[in-house]
């Protein structure tokens, strides 16, 4: 059991998936310098031609990894900073998103798209998004969204054997935390599942990426002032596993959902909305949504650090909603 | 594929696969059959059929939103694609496609987009997966006048130039992007001079003389194969019918021009060409034609007989499994 960070455990998953099947490759800007922190010795075990740099042409490059998909190769593409996705809509929506299904299944395109999202540094509004929930509405594209090291390795794994396109999110916040991971285990998690972070009866609190450590946080704060908070991780935005969320929402009869993303038309809207749709009649309180609020990221600190959910704007939304108050 | 009378005839049978299946598709139209936009190919065969010719049964094609041609070009069986253009189960995309994505991956299809310009990183991607595997397969991606404005064209040509791929970028400059021309939209008079900027060959070939194309798409791909990398391929051609048939636009082209392109027909410069070079009778072209003939009647029959997809099969190939999660079949009832 090695004590591995966020980053090297994603550096691990790749490596493994790339010993494991000569298909896997992987491409992005500044791979080979390591820039960015999880490619660190892939040039050197694999080679140049398993480890490209890429020109500064986000459209050409996922483009260029959906051909490779499918006529058999297994890309995964670091777009680096996840606005970058942007340039390159065209080819994840019509092309890597839609290719199955419009050809009637005669081609698959199992590609792996990894963004991150560097919000909460300073890097002011062009470099900040966490863009995931843009990319909910387009069906035939799966989106992870790990939230430590144990799930950004086993959920990256997963992502590299999927048949389908996987766009996957990773939380600049959580880089640095780090845990125990087993050595030699070859460590799958299913995408679509969510995960119960840590069991409770009072209030359940939904909470995705970075924003999971934080709602743990909480729920130990919460947990003194005799509050017991079931918190969930959805691990896999789409496909979303509601029936996990369902049947927590049924035990506690409170809903909270945090999301670092932009309020409107953010993943916490989407799960409140079917938390709301289907266990109506048996909430004890009307549902809360912790977000961004929708205004651009600013650059200076003290503009920026209130914009995001935090312990304490959760450990809040929780205490209000004991109070049986929306 | 060796020269000689069996591949002149090839050669024509192809062409005239193209130009009949699009016959009976617009019969289809108009006598309300078919639904949707028509896109067809009629004036741009000898530039389909003499790259698809240079290419080996094993290697990729990308195509167009005008792509009816291609995967005939390339030999593919008809009923499957008239059952897609009428909407039916048996379409080679199921019914999931029609005119704009009739892709038939048997025969090295990798898709037919309705985005303009989106198909050349596709092409790359699969030259970069031929160069990976070694298994010295060619990809050749067809685009049109208007593509080569996009910022995936350029992309495209600069990605496989600097990694040597093997591709061939095959532009049917037919004049207009819809309405517009191209003279107007285009900054050079040959998009095949832009290939000077990636540092990779470019060639301009009379797109109406189908052998012309297959020889400079023959080179271009024995180029591709040798590991030496990318060409570009402009074929200046012509479309004959509407942007989608049955558009109706005010006149953009002008008559003169129409009647120019009309006297260069791809089918009849290579009919004559067969004559005066006695490398083909009239007879044994008159009987490729009959044959063609009795291959499309079937396959309109085979289209108009096949079921209807049931509305169910909507749901089928979103992702490889099922959604299993949210089944949207019982959670929108409403």
């Amino acid at each position: 059991m090695a004590r591995v960070n966020f980053l090297t455990a994603l550096r691990d998953a790749m490596a493994e998936e790339m010993r494991r099947d000569p298909r896997v490759f992987v491409m992005g800007e500044d791979m080979r310098n390591n820039l960015y922190g999880s490619s660190g010795g892939l040039l050197d075990e694999f080679g140049p031609e398993r480890v490209l740099d890429v020109p500064l042409a986000e459209s050409g490059v996922i483009g260029t990894a959906a051909g490779a998909a499918m006529v058999g190769m297994r890309p995964v593409v670091d777009i680096t900073i996840a606005p970058f996705l942007y340039p390159a809509c065209d080819q994840i929506v019509s092309i890597a998103a839609k290719s199955r299904y419009i050809y009637g299944g005669q081609t698959s395109v199992p590609v792996v798209i990894r963004a991150c999202m560097f919000y909460n540094g300073g890097s002011a509004a062009q470099h900040s998004d966490r863009p995931y929930a843009m990319f909910m509405g387009i069906p035939g594209l799966k989106i992870v969204v790990p939230s430590d090291a144990y799930d950004a390795k086993a959920l990256l794994k997963a992502s590299i054997r999927d048949e389908d396109p996987v766009l996957f999110f990773e939380d600049f916040n959580v880089w640095g935390s780090a845990m125990r991971l087993p050595d030699d285990e070859d460590i799958i998690l299913p995408l679509g599942k969510a995960a119960v972070k840590r069991e409770g009866s009072d209030v359940t609190l939904f909470a995705v990426g970075g924003a999971v450590a934080l709602s743990l946080a909480a729920a130990k704060v919460l947990e003194a002032e005799g509050i017991s908070v079931e918190v969930i991780d959805p691990r896999t935005v789409k496909p979303l596993d509601v029936e996990t969320v369902l049947a927590s929402v049924r035990k506690t009869g409170r809903f909270v959902a945090v999301d670092p993303a932009h309020r409107t038309g953010s993943l916490a809207s989407e799960i409140v909305a079917t938390v709301s749709e289907r266990l109506f009649g048996s909430l004890r309180a009307p549902p809360l949504r912790v977000c961004t609020p929708d205004t651009h990221i600013p650059f200076a600190r003290g503009m920026e650090k209130g914009l995001f959910p935090t312990q304490d704007r959760i450990a809040a939304a929780v205490r209000h909603i004991m109070k049986g108050q929306g | 594929m060796t020269q000689g009378n069996s591949m002149a005839l090839e050669i024509y049978r192809r062409m005239q696969r193209i130009r009949q299946f699009e016959a009976a598709a617009v019969d289809l139209l108009t006598r309300g059959e078919m639904t949707g936009g028509l896109h067809t190919t009629p004036g741009q065969e000898a530039a389909i059929v003499g790259a698809c010719m240079a290419l080996g049964d094993d290697d990729y094609m990308v195509g167009t939103h005008r792509s009816h041609g291609h995967p005939i070009g390339k030999g593919a069986g008809l009923d499957r694609l008239m059952a897609e253009l009428l909407g039916r189960t048996t379409g080679v995309n199921r019914g999931k496609g029609g005119s704009m994505h009739l892709s038939d991956f048997s025969v090295g299809s990798l898709g037919e987009t309705s985005i303009v310009g989106s198909g050349l990183p596709v092409a790359t991607g699969a030259a970069l997966g031929s160069k990976m595997q070694r298994n010295g397969k060619v990809a050749l991606c067809f685009f049109g006048d208007g593509a080569s404005s996009e910022g995936t064209f350029h992309e495209s040509l600069n990605i496989a130039a600097i990694w040597k791929l093997p591709v061939i970028y095959f532009c049917e400059n037919n004049g207009y992007a819809i309405s517009t021309p191209a003279t107007e939209t285009v900054s050079v008079s040959d998009i095949a001079v832009r290939a000077a900027g990636y540092n990779i060959p470019g060639h301009v070939v009379d797109g109406q003389d189908v052998m012309a194309v297959y020889e400079v798409t023959a080179a271009a791909v024995a180029r591709a194969r040798a590991g030496e990398g990318p060409t570009l391929i402009e074929a200046k051609t012509y479309r004959f019918d509407e942007h989608a048939i049955g558009l109706n636009l005010p006149a953009y082209r002008s008559a003169e021009e129409m009647a120019h392109w009309r006297a260069r027909d791809p089918l009849i410069l290579f009919r004559e060409a067969l004559l005066s070079r006695a490398e083909a009778s009239p007879e044994a072209m008159d009987a490729v034609a009959e044959q063609v003939r009795q291959e499309v009647a079937e396959a309109v029959r085979f289209g108009l007989d096949s079921p209807h997809p049931d509305p169910e099969e909507a749901f089928d190939h979103v992702f490889v499994d099922p959604i299993l999660p949210l089944d949207h079949r019982k959670q929108e009832a409403f």
